[in-house]
């Protein structure tokens, strides 16, 4: 269909001393058929005025011969012109090619910068009628209403709806992303559309009566339509703005239309001259004063709640909840779960949880004594082969788990906290502060004393000729931790 | 659809109306997958008008109209003696998924009425969110009203599945929310919208999912004595230091059984309609508060022209402008000249000197524009812009909105 046949008219006579050339396009959009003749048309240098644009008539109609020419090259034309082009072609106005063509013509005749001229007349009626293939596109992807045909499984929609232009082929993409997952049929005077889950294809114009009448969810819309809307504010002008009349023959909700207009003033009035009415139910004075109880009461109900709730990102098997007596001195508070905390369910029972209980032991620190938790309370990993590398948790995810951990610390009530490293310093004070600086008692602003100290990760990454001194310093750590947590108690 | 629903559906789709944002916009553009269900667009769709001429984009319905807190202006206060009722979450998620499949809506807008506690409640709604998203594969819009009062990790969570979190302010000030609104605190307002805001741009800088379409809240104008320019200061502060994407502002409306301490009235819809403009200076016209403020009269927005003119009107000296060469923020003052018209006319501009003709293929309301411009061929002659009628004469003739 891309390639129309161009051909001198036998009525050229009458427009001057050259021969009118007249171009067939077929009915509705015919995009390529304009692209091809633009381009025959231009690349022989023929002005607007030469040209007969016809539309879905038969060549014969004039009589003339067929000249068939090898198809031109592109047209090279400045960005925007083809969008134009493509957006207005689907337009009923008759003379929209000649427009068109006239565009390209001027573009191509010193004035390159043509589309940037809204103000010219030219431009802005083309940006009218793009304007209204807009709104036509916009109007079919809003008010189409399909209905599901009865008793077939599965279930098959249909939509009967008229468009003002010819745009059933350019607003088809918009409802099958939607409709993905459904099949249906859109059908218009012009021509139909059928989706049948994974193709779509193009049929013949379609009737009215082809649609179902009916639909088992109509009545319901059409009461939400009446209830959704407030009499008090009635205005008809801004309803036909933006859904005029001739849609509403389309649009079963519009029925209600007549009667709520009808009922609207006394409705508002009757609301306006009504006295306020006693209540007629008691004041649920308990259960407003039980409102204020709300959220978890111990620690068992929040583990509860973060035992229910679906890791931040995607993977982990369980969230791991923190350990250790209520009312522990101190508390330790890591960065998150890692690949043997997620098996078992238990927090620092990894290489670094078993280096971390051989520092407490030498630091004289009982590890029962004390209450470990983590920042984040899922393992985040990357999947190598078949070892699950650990991820470091971004600040968004570390705030996300915040709160668990601020309510968690609220209810074991230490009075002294421990981070382990950066990530549980971000957690604690919501400020990224390097380690290496802010080492030893810290205060985060808590009802509870602060002290800050690396990871015990930290140290199995070590080279291993550092490591002894990083362990050694890590022990001196605990051993002040040990230290200040005696005096606090005291 | 079985009348029970239907019944339900009538009484929380009535109990939901008078929130004002019913909008799908702004959400990331996506399409249903295989075997997916929902799309969203970006700009949003209206998929019908009702005669109060407000879209209806979203299945906008309560989950219950039941509620603990007694709001003055608000129709489900437990005072009130409508009728109640109370959806189940599959309930919510049959209606949304069959009147999607139909082409009725964009989405679902979910609020409730809190019953048992503010947690109880959001969790409810969650679940609602998470039953469309999981079990349905629902690719299309969602809105959760989100509740301030509930547990930050609840909240956060909602995000995760909604395309927009909001949470009204209702009442700009301290001593209205005390009056009229007993069981809500600002300042629990505040930190709930600072929260949800701070989770949006962390999650925007990380690549994750949460609540991509931003953040809106609602203030109701008319139920207290909060003036238009206190308003449009919140309104500068909430975009300003919480990066919200829309303040609507809803007039406030009669409602059934209302309430002995806020008498009923009818809408104050034109004074609605100048806030709209006046935040649309703030948001589009490089207008700063102040500005709004200097074309008020003693805080007010008159209501017989728009907020744009009045300031142009206080003004004068600075006009009349020359289209041919003023830079844009100045055009952006001119009254009658939409952000969009001003565009065409600095492009225009580079390859044509503009005439008055050319102008008003630019713009539809050239009438207003006029007096305060100068074209190749046109010059507002006479000190057209000093006229001491020029503001009758630009007026709109006096109407009554408020009914028929």
């Amino acid at each position: 269909m891309g390639d129309p046949e161009t051909s001198p008219s036998p009525s050229a006579g009458a427009f001057g001393n050259a021969p009118l050339e007249a171009v067939f396009l077929r009915a509705g959009a015919d995009l390529d058929g304009f692209r091809a003749a633009a381009r025959r048309l231009a690349g022989r240098n023929v002005p607007p005025e030469r040209v007969l644009w016809s539309i879905g008539e038969a060549p014969g109609l004039f009589g003339a011969a067929v000249e068939v020419e090898a198809t031109q090259s592109p047209l090279s034309l400045p960005r925007g012109v083809a969008e134009m082009v493509g957006s207005v072609v689907p337009h009923r106005d008759h003379e929209r090619y000649a427009l068109l063509y006239e565009l390209i013509w001027r573009i191509l005749h010193g004035e390159r910068r043509l589309l940037e001229v809204s103000s010219d007349p030219l431009v802005h009626r083309l940006e009218r009628m793009r304007k209204a293939i807009g709104r036509d596109l916009h109007k079919m992807h809003a008010f189409l209403r399909f209905r599901r045909v009865e008793g077939e499984d599965p279930e098959r929609f249909v939509a009967w709806f008229e468009p003002d232009h010819h745009i059933l082929a350019a607003a088809a993409p918009f409802f099958v992303g939607r409709f993905r997952g459904l099949e249906w049929t859109i059908l218009t005077p012009e021509a139909s559309v059928h989706w049948d889950r994974t193709t779509l294809t193009f049929g013949p114009p379609g009737r009215r009566e082809d649609a179902p009448t009916h639909d088992g969810f109509e009545a319901g819309w059409r009461d939400y339509y009446e209830s959704t809307f407030n009499p008090a504010r009635t205005n008809l002008t801004a309803m036909r703005a933006e859904m005029p009349k001739k849609y509403w023959r389309n649009m079963p909700e519009t029925a209600a239309i007549p009667g709520l207009v009808r009922q609207a003033a006394a409705r508002t009035g009757a609301m306006i001259e009504r006295e306020p009415q006693m209540p007629v139910k008691r004041n649920p004075a308990r259960a407003v004063a039980a409102m204020a109880d709300q959220g978890p009461d111990s620690l068992e109900a929040l583990n509860a709640i973060i035992k229910r709730s679906e890791p931040l990102v995607p993977g982990a098997t369980q969230a791991v909840l923190g350990e250790g007596p209520v009312g522990a001195t101190i508390a330790f508070v890591g960065e998150q779960p890692g690949d043997q905390e997620d098996r078992q369910g238990r927090p620092f029972v990894g290489p670094a949880g078993q280096l971390l209980s051989r520092a407490m032991d030498e630091a004289g620190i009982a590890r029962g004594e004390a209450y470990l938790t983590n920042a984040v309370k899922h393992f985040k990993f990357e999947e190598r082969g078949k070892r699950r590398i650990h991820q470091k948790p971004t600040a968004g995810e570390v705030s996300h788990y915040r709160w668990w951990l601020e309510r968690e610390l609220d209810f074991v009530a230490p009075k002294l906290v421990v981070a382990l490293g950066a990530t549980a310093v971000l957690a604690l004070t919501g400020k990224a502060i390097p380690i290496t600086r802010a080492r030893g008692p810290a205060a985060f602003e808590k009802p509870y004393s602060g002290f800050i100290t690396v990871h015990p990760s930290y140290l199995l990454r070590l080279p291993d000729e550092a490591k002894a001194e990083a362990y050694a310093a890590f022990v001196a750590d605990l051993r002040r931790v040990h230290e200040l947590g005696r005096s606090l108690q005291g | 659809m079985d009348e029970t629903l239907a019944k339900k559906l009538r009484i929380l789709a009535d109990a939901a109306k008078y929130d004002a944002s019913c909008s799908s916009s702004g959400a990331p553009k996506r399409t249903a997958g295989k075997g997916e269900l929902g799309s969203t667009t970006g700009a949003g769709i209206c998929h019908a008008y009702t005669p109060d001429g407000r879209c209806i984009s979203l299945l906008k319905i309560l989950l219950t109209n039941y509620c603990l807190f007694d709001c003055a202006y608000c129709v489900n206060r437990r005072s009130s003696n409508v009728q109640r009722a109370k959806f189940s979450v599959e309930e919510v998620v049959t209606l949304t998924v069959e009147f999607y499949k139909r082409n009725y809506i964009e989405g679902l807008f979910l609020s409730s009425g809190i019953i048992k506690s503010p947690d109880h409640t959001m969790e409810l709604m969650t679940r609602v969110a998470k039953s469309l998203r999981r079990d349905h594969g629902f690719r299309g819009y969602i809105h959760l009203k989100s509740i301030p009062e509930a547990s930050p990790w609840l909240i956060e969570e909602a995000g995760l599945y909604a395309d927009r979190l909001s949470i009204n302010v209702e009442l700009p000030t301290e001593a209205s929310l005390e009056r009229l609104a007993p069981e809500k605190d600002g300042a629990v307002i505040q930190k709930a919208i600072a929260q949800i805001g701070e989770r949006i741009v962390e999650a925007k800088a990380e690549k994750r999912r949460f609540s991509p379409a931003g953040q809106s809240t609602q203030v109701i104008v008319g139920a207290d004595a909060t003036t238009d320019e206190a308003l449009i200061r919140k309104s500068a502060l909430l975009y300003g230091s919480y990066n919200l994407k829309r303040v609507y502002y809803s007039a406030f409306s009669p409602i059934p059984d209302g309430s002995t301490i806020l008498p009923l009235k009818s809408p104050p819809l034109q004074r609605e309609h100048r806030l709209y403009q006046g935040d649309w200076l703030l948001r589009y016209y490089g207008f700063t508060p102040d500005d709004v403020a200097d074309a008020t009269e003693d805080g007010m927005l008159s209501l017989d022209i728009d907020p744009k003119l009045a300031w142009a009107l206080k003004h004068r000296a600075r006009f009349p402008l020359d289209v041919n060469v003023a830079d844009r923020e100045m055009l952006l003052r001119v009254p009658g000249l939409g952000a969009r018209a001003v565009d065409k006319i600095i492009r225009a501009r580079r390859h044509t000197r503009l005439r008055l003709d050319d102008v008003a293929r630019l713009t539809s309301a050239l009438k207003r524009a006029r007096p305060f411009l100068i074209t190749a061929d046109y010059h507002p002659a006479g000190g057209l812009t000093d006229r001491l009628d020029l503001r009758a004469r630009l007026a709109d003739p006096p109407k009554q909105l408020s009914l028929f």
